[in-house]
């Protein structure tokens, strides 16, 4: 091999000889002991060298453009809190969609790095290990400047003040929770299936779009500098969750199911997460970007429709029960919204009944649906709520044994049926809230018996105590402040003097 | 936008999140370390567990027998979090890469005398093996290390050294001409040399330490206390007399590196050790055995280079780590 080699490296070979070429195949300890992990899934890998690096980046190259990324970004935070960007926003409403995420989402951010080690480290292929370990310290990026840009905002609003402790704990926060938990725990193939794949390459753009989008709308300068900041990470993420999937599919036929079932499963439970941003686009956003239903006609319908035309080749077929999620698209994010308004005194945002030119919007954006469903239903909670007697549902709902979203959610073809399917296993009753889960449930049932059903926890007095005020003290709630419905709230108060000083000045 | 609005009206409801005042012990402006570090990995109510490991939970103190009442007690004393860890980084390589581009126009690495080039390929290219090592074990750090302060400390380090293997693969390319033939021959030295099997066996034993803070100490304490002086400055030093500048130029990276880690390292040890004295006597026995193992492994590789002189090199560093871990509280 030393002998053949007589001419300069090109571009490949050289960025394959300062990464690949630093890994052996170890002699004095067993490979299968130096990475236990990867090969117990049943994916086959015949040649680890068949491997194409997504992208090629030295780490000369990483510090530099990184670095110059975060100057120009931290700039932005600085000059945020120093004007006092809070205040350009269109509306304190807004904020709550910043709360959702704050808790929501940037925990994950942080789960995608650790996630991102564990592989990184686990892979006996280098070139699978580099890029992973890359994701693994952008994602620590992501958190890390997420909470630097919001910040800010937990300075001047309610619900903002206790992201982790409320992530470990919080009801519907499970719902992201459990969704990275069981990408963690899942081996190193089916975690970048479930997160590059799934996540960062189908449906990224149905959560970062509408977000990034939202904030522009809505005057959020410093959410819209991180967005925009993090879109080249995102862009090399997509890269290798692409690569993953080919890589699998092109070393061995027997691959396929296996890639198809994880494809399967994580379409469902990523759009089950999505009904939370869902709701955020049509009802969060005081000025709107654009409806979820568009939304998911533009990047699942279209773009999904040519990548699974592409891994067609493969033998690959478009997610199972993808027809089911488009239906569902037309009704999800009103369900969703419905849900926490009925819970939003045990929720760390406010909800509202959206005001009549925001109605008129949803009438407008969902024809066939929005006024034969759910538009007298708010009517009349609004009804209710100006009268004195705002709605809240004291008990408790059943939460679906895998996805954990509140049994709320119809049939889609009746959406005055709640819908939920049944299973058995060592002869107790397991419920979930749709055939996509009750499949996912069914394949690995050891798995999803185990988990942490808030509501379960708390009829087992595991969560603060008996009393609804005491589970919501446990979650370290500002009870009256962070909790409850928007009209009336702190947050609604010192922002309308805000705007009457503003006013007068 | 202009937004006139009288400072006085628009007051702070609170000066950081909860658990940050928590830990200051009250509600009071934050740093962006703090904020960006404390408490943000989960801790509690996991919904499942590993399929891959079944016997641990996802974030698990019992991956390691060291025992901390806080996890957080221990604080990177450089305050790195992303966006600082990379502005220091860059800057690190931007004199780096300075170097690479006078050394390059000047031709320079000619004026090294050619003995000593032959020299440089077989002690220096077959380290950037043991470099993608350290990135293994310090990934591996990050990954089993309970709360985030130590585990970014770890994930940086880690990328450090895949940087560093990157340098050091430059240095061959720079010496073979951009053929990549002298690290064609690394890796064959690396795998077969007698030269190398000491540190490949000893670096391929640390890939299976189970304990995660006795690999970090391994690794970092042990087996780097003996590396950074060894090649950076022994060698270094020896290569004065060969027209060796170049090497001293474009060692300069990890000389600095060295230093850098020595600041979170001994402070990490420090704090861990304090914390009780099973701690302090798991540390000593972890640095004695591998700090043992390390300046055996790399004897023959100092004497191949320093000759005589590599007897008196290896005492002088293992008094250095000795004397470092003696600061930290730890016995060798
Ligand atoms: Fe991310
Ligand atoms: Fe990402
Ligand atoms: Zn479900």
């Amino acid at each position: 091999m030393a002998e053949k080699r007589k001419k300069k490296l090109g571009i490949k070979q050289r960025y394959s000889m300062l990464t690949r070429g630093l890994g052996w195949d170890t002699t004095y300890q067993d490979m299968d002991k130096v990475f236990p992990y990867d090969n117990y899934e049943g994916i086959i890998i015949h040649d680890w060298e068949g491997w194409e690096d997504p992208f090629r980046l030295t780490m000369d190259a990483y510090w530099k453009f990184q670095s110059e990324k975060e100057k120009k970004l931290y700039a932005v935070i600085d000059s945020f809190a120093q004007n006092n960007g809070h205040l350009g926003i269109t509306d304190a409403r807004y904020v709550n969609a910043l709360k959702l995420f704050l808790t929501g989402v940037s925990p994950l951010e942080y789960q995608a790095a650790r996630g991102f080690t564990h592989v990184g480290r686990q892979f006996r292929g280098v070139g699978p290990r580099v890029a992973c370990q890359m994701q693994a310290i952008d994602e620590l990026r992501h958190v890390q400047t997420q909470i630097h840009s919001m910040s800010h905002y937990n300075k001047y609003f309610d619900g903002l003040h206790s992201a982790p402790h409320m992530h470990d704990r919080v009801w519907y926060l499970s719902v992201p929770k459990s969704f990275f938990d069981d990408a963690r725990t899942a081996g190193p193939f089916e975690f970048l299936t479930s997160i590059s794949f799934a996540f960062e390459y189908v449906l990224t753009n149905l959560l970062f779009v509408p977000f990034m989008s939202g904030a522009a709308f809505n005057g959020d300068m410093a959410t819209v500098t991180f967005g925009f900041s993090a879109q080249s990470d995102e862009a090399r993420h997509m890269t290798l969750g692409l690569e993953v999937i080919k890589f699998m599919l092109e070393q061995d036929e027997r691959n396929i199911p296996i890639v198809q079932r994880w494809m399967d499963k994580w379409f469902w439970r990523g759009t089950r997460m999505l009904a939370l941003v869902a709701m955020m686009m049509d009802y969060m956003l005081p000025k709107r970007v654009m409806s979820w239903r568009e939304a998911w006609d533009i990047y699942f319908t279209e773009a999904g429709g040519a990548l699974f035309a592409d891994l067609a080749r493969y033998g690959i077929k478009p997610p199972k029960y993808a027809d089911i999620a488009t239906k569902e698209a037309e009704h999800i994010s009103h369900q969703a919204w419905h849900i926490f308004y009925n819970y939003t005194h045990a929720a760390a945002f406010h909800t509202w009944v959206p005001g009549k030119e925001e109605l008129d919007w949803l009438s407008e954006k969902y024809p066939t649906t929005f006024d034969k469903y759910y538009r007298p239903r708010l009517e009349y909670l609004d009804k209710e709520e100006k009268a004195g007697r705002r709605f809240y549902n004291d008990t408790l709902p059943m939460l679906c044994q895998v996805c954990q979203i509140p049994m709320g959610f119809t049939d889609m073809d009746d959406p005055t049926t709640i819908s939920f399917e049944v299973s058995e296993y060592n002869g107790d009753k397991y419920h979930t809230c749709s055939l996509g889960c009750k499949d996912i449930f069914d394949y690995e049932p050891a798995k999803y018996v185990q988990a942490w059903l808030p509501v379960h926890q708390i009829y087992q007095g595991n969560c603060g105590g008996a009393e609804v005020p005491d589970v919501l003290k446990w979650y370290n709630f500002n009870l009256g402040a962070d909790n409850l419905e928007y009209n009336g709230s702190p947050d609604q108060k010192l922002w309308d003097e805000w705007q009457a000083h503003r006013k007068k000045a | 936008m202009s937004l006139e609005i009288k400072t006085n009206v628009i007051q702070p409801r609170r000066h950081t999140y909860d658990h940050i005042a928590k830990r200051l012990g009250a509600d009071k402006p934050a740093s962006r370390y703090q904020e960006g570090t404390w408490d943000l990995q989960p801790t509690t109510n996991f919904h499942y567990r590993p399929t891959w490991d079944p016997s641990r939970e996802i974030y698990d103190k019992s991956l390691t027998a060291i025992e901390m009442e806080d996890w957080y007690s221990f604080n990177d004393p450089r305050q790195l979090y992303y966006g600082t860890y990379t502005m220091a980084r860059h800057k690190m390589m931007e004199a780096e890469e300075n170097h690479f581009k006078f050394i390059n126009k000047s031709n320079m690495m000619a004026s090294m005398n050619e003995a000593w080039q032959q020299k440089v390929k077989e002690f220096l290219l077959p380290m950037r093996h043991y470099e993608w090592g350290a990135n293994m074990n310090n990934c591996d750090c990050s990954d089993k290390a309970y709360g985030t302060a130590i585990s970014q400390v770890a994930l940086f380090a880690a990328m450090d050294r895949l940087g560093i293997a990157q340098i050091i693969s430059r240095v061959g390319l720079l010496l073979d001409d951009s053929t990549g033939k002298s690290l064609d021959q690394a890796k064959v030295d690396w795998m077969e040399n007698d030269l190398w099997q000491g540190v490949r066996r000893m670096t391929e034993d640390s890939f299976v330490v189970k304990d995660w803070f006795e690999l970090l100490v391994a690794q970092n304490l042990s087996m780097d206390g003996v590396v950074f002086p060894l090649f950076y400055q022994h060698f270094d030093e020896a290569g004065q007399q060969h027209g060796g500048a170049p090497m001293s130029m474009l060692n300069e990276f990890m000389q600095d590196w060295g230093k850098d880690e020595k600041r979170w390292l001994d402070h990490l040890l420090k704090v861990t050790a304090a914390e009780s004295p099973e701690n302090a006597a798991l540390l000593s026995k972890w640095a004695s055995v591998w700090t043992d193992r390390a300046i055996e492994a790399f004897t023959p590789i100092a004497s191949h280079v320093l000759g005589g002189g590599a007897d008196e090199a290896m005492t002088s560093i293992r008094m250095e780590i000795t004397k470092r871990a003696q600061k930290s509280g730890i016995e060798i």
